[in-house]
């Protein structure tokens, strides 16, 4: 029941998008069709799901105060939390590499629609988001952490699905000239997290 | 008639291409086609007759809405008048309610309105008819206590940035009357929720209350309304809401014309039915429920804005999903959503109105995977034709 309870929590009630917009330079850039909004998608939720459970061993064993302790007691007093952006990055930017081969060899097309957004999903605030609230929240075990990820991830993966269905069929509307573009994209954004008000203060 | 056509013409000389006044031309015209059919012959392209434009499909919402507004005139004056006095009037409670809401229309007509006839000026096209609808539904789903200038804020919120900023009627991904709702919800959440908001002075009046229906079962309370005064709508809440049986008698209006998709209708109707009877379910699994939980399945649907709110905003044909397979989809989980939001979340007693405005964010997205898998259908029929056509040749 806990899973659920935080799949669900991370997928809609701290969606990355609506709850805390975070990684959005990507969101905005790549949704202009459904086709590349779904393949950066899943590439966010692939690295999402993979980075924060590493992360999380990273800290609970290396990083945080008294993580060495399992060297010996005399580690016990080391703390390295200073180390983690650097440490996260690291996992993350590796992470990244391999998606980007992996997609590059497998779908050339996508891989080309991505075009520069595929590596910079190093740099996605939503995916350092994820680790740096994984380390916040004080997860019990690694089964919490993978599934804050994944379910942080799908959050996202529905925000870019469904915004860049919308720009699909606001392609045909006569939006004014000023907010043409990156505007109506933010207006967009912001009346979906009204719709994704309805998660908020939900118990489960 | 003739004398009419006569002045309108003298008075829209200025107004005339070329003239000095042409800019303010859309305004002057959709006074006059709103006063006249217009008469323009079409000059080339394709010659399409039909009877229905959008005029005639908007009017025709106001009529399937007008039942339900002069009831809730009554029933708005019917629940204050009953609990200061002991015998209360038809007309006597009629008059007091049409006093209380007639102002409300007023404001939502004449700032929603002016919004729109300032942009088509501004922006050189013409006004269109979709206000007439979203500025009579805007009033019909507040609370009866709600400040008239915070209706109009509302009012400017969902025309500016839920519809002219996408260009107007039939471009906006929202529902602008339920925009216009949630904006009031969340940014004047004391006047839009809470026991004092449904009955009309109950604020200023001691020994006036209204709780809702759901606002009384969130509490744990029992409910002492009969399920024959939630169906007939003798109950507090917003405005309009109360009557599933006049709400009903539109629907099939609006089905009967053609206007309204039974599709989304009965889809949303089922998938509320099945969340409540999930929940109805809950205590032969061995789970305690609550108050909420254990409330009947077919009374659920009658209480709150549900009815109302499949009716007459999940079936808006702009922000609904457009393909009949999308349709079935998008009103069942209308549904499903609003009995659950209802029942799980503590912050909201009612939820069909971020289920329908979470649902428009989606049916995009419902659209275009039904038409992908309609595609991929078809490219494989037409496959297997062909290889069917060789095994004959062969």
């Amino acid at each position: 029941m806990d899973y659920i309870n935080l799949f669900v929590r991370s997928i809609f009630i701290e969606n990355m998008i609506f709850a805390y917009f975070l990684g959005m330079c990507s969101y905005l850039a790549v949704s202009k069709t459904v086709k590349t909004g779904v393949g950066l998608g899943l590439a966010v939720v692939f690295v999402l799901s993979i980075t924060v459970p590493i992360n999380f061993l990273l800290d609970q064993y290396l990083l945080r105060p008294g993580a060495l302790s399992w060297l010996g007691a005399e580690y016990a007093t080391i703390d390295l939390s200073f180390l983690s952006f650097i440490m996260f990055i690291a996992v993350i930017a590796a992470m990244v590499q391999l998606v980007e081969m992996v997609v590059e060899k497998f779908a050339p097309a996508l891989y080309g629609a991505l075009g520069i957004f595929l590596p910079l999903i190093a740099v996605n605030c939503a995916i350092l988001g994820g680790s740096l609230f994984m380390q916040q929240k004080d997860f019990g075990g690694i089964g919490e952490a993978a599934t804050y990820g994944f379910g942080s991830g799908i959050g996202w993966f529905l925000a870019i699905l469904g915004i860049a269905a919308i720009r699909e069929k606001i392609a045909y509307s006569n939006v004014p000239a000023p907010l043409k573009g990156l505007g109506i994209t933010f207006i967009i954004t912001g009346l979906m997290a009204l719709g994704f008000m309805s998660f908020m203060g939900i118990k489960l | 008639m003739e004398w009419i056509r006569q002045k309108l013409d003298k008075f829209k000389e200025p107004f005339a291409k070329g003239e000095k006044l042409e800019k303010y031309s859309p305004a002057i015209n959709a006074l006059d086609t709103f006063l006249f059919t217009p008469n323009h012959t079409t000059q080339k392209g394709a010659h399409v007759r039909d009877a229905v434009d959008l005029k005639r499909v908007m009017i025709t919402v106001v009529l399937a809405l007008v039942p339900v507004l002069l009831f809730s005139m009554w029933n708005t004056g019917y629940q204050y008048l009953s609990q200061v006095q002991a015998e209360v009037g038809f007309w006597e409670a009629f008059g007091e309610g049409a006093l209380k809401i007639l102002p409300m229309i007023v404001v939502s007509y004449a700032v929603g309105l002016g919004i729109e006839f300032a942009f088509a000026i501004f922006r050189g096209h013409e006004v269109n008819e979709g206000y007439l609808v979203t500025g009579l539904l805007i009033p019909m789903i507040m609370p009866v206590g709600l400040p008239l200038w915070m209706l109009a804020v509302s009012v400017v919120f969902a025309v500016i940035i839920g519809k002219e900023a996408f260009g107007g009627t039939g471009m906006n991904i929202l529902n602008p009357a339920l925009t216009a709702r949630a904006f009031a919800f969340f940014a004047y959440p004391t006047y839009m929720s809470g026991n004092s908001v449904w009955v009309m002075n109950a604020a200023k009046v001691d020994g006036v209350s209204g709780e809702t229906i759901l606002g009384s079962l969130a509490a744990g309370q029992d409910v002492q309304y009969s399920a024959m005064d939630m169906f007939l709508g003798i109950i507090p809440g917003s405005v309009s809401e109360t009557s599933a049986a006049l709400i009903i008698l539109g629907a099939l209006f609006l089905i009967f014309t053609k206007v309204g998709s039974w599709r989304i209708m009965v889809s949303a109707v089922i998938g509320a039915a099945v969340m409540g009877l999930i929940f109805n379910a809950l205590p032969s699994l061995g789970i305690a429920g609550n108050a909420l939980t254990n409330f009947p399945w077919y009374q659920h649907l009658l209480i709150g804005g549900l009815m109302f709110g499949i009716v007459y905003m999940a079936t808006d044909p702009v922000s609904a999903a457009q393909t009949y397979r999308g349709k079935w989809i998008y009103g069942f989980l209308i549904g499903f959503f609003s009995v659950m939001i209802r029942v799980f979340n503590p912050a909201y007693p009612e939820g069909v109105m971020l289920a329908i405005l979470l649902m428009n964010v989606f049916a995009p997205t419902i659209d275009h995977y039904v038409i992908q898998g309609n595609i991929k259908r078809r490219l494989k029929r037409k496959k297997a034709g062909i290889n069917q056509q060789v095994e004959t040749v062969v």
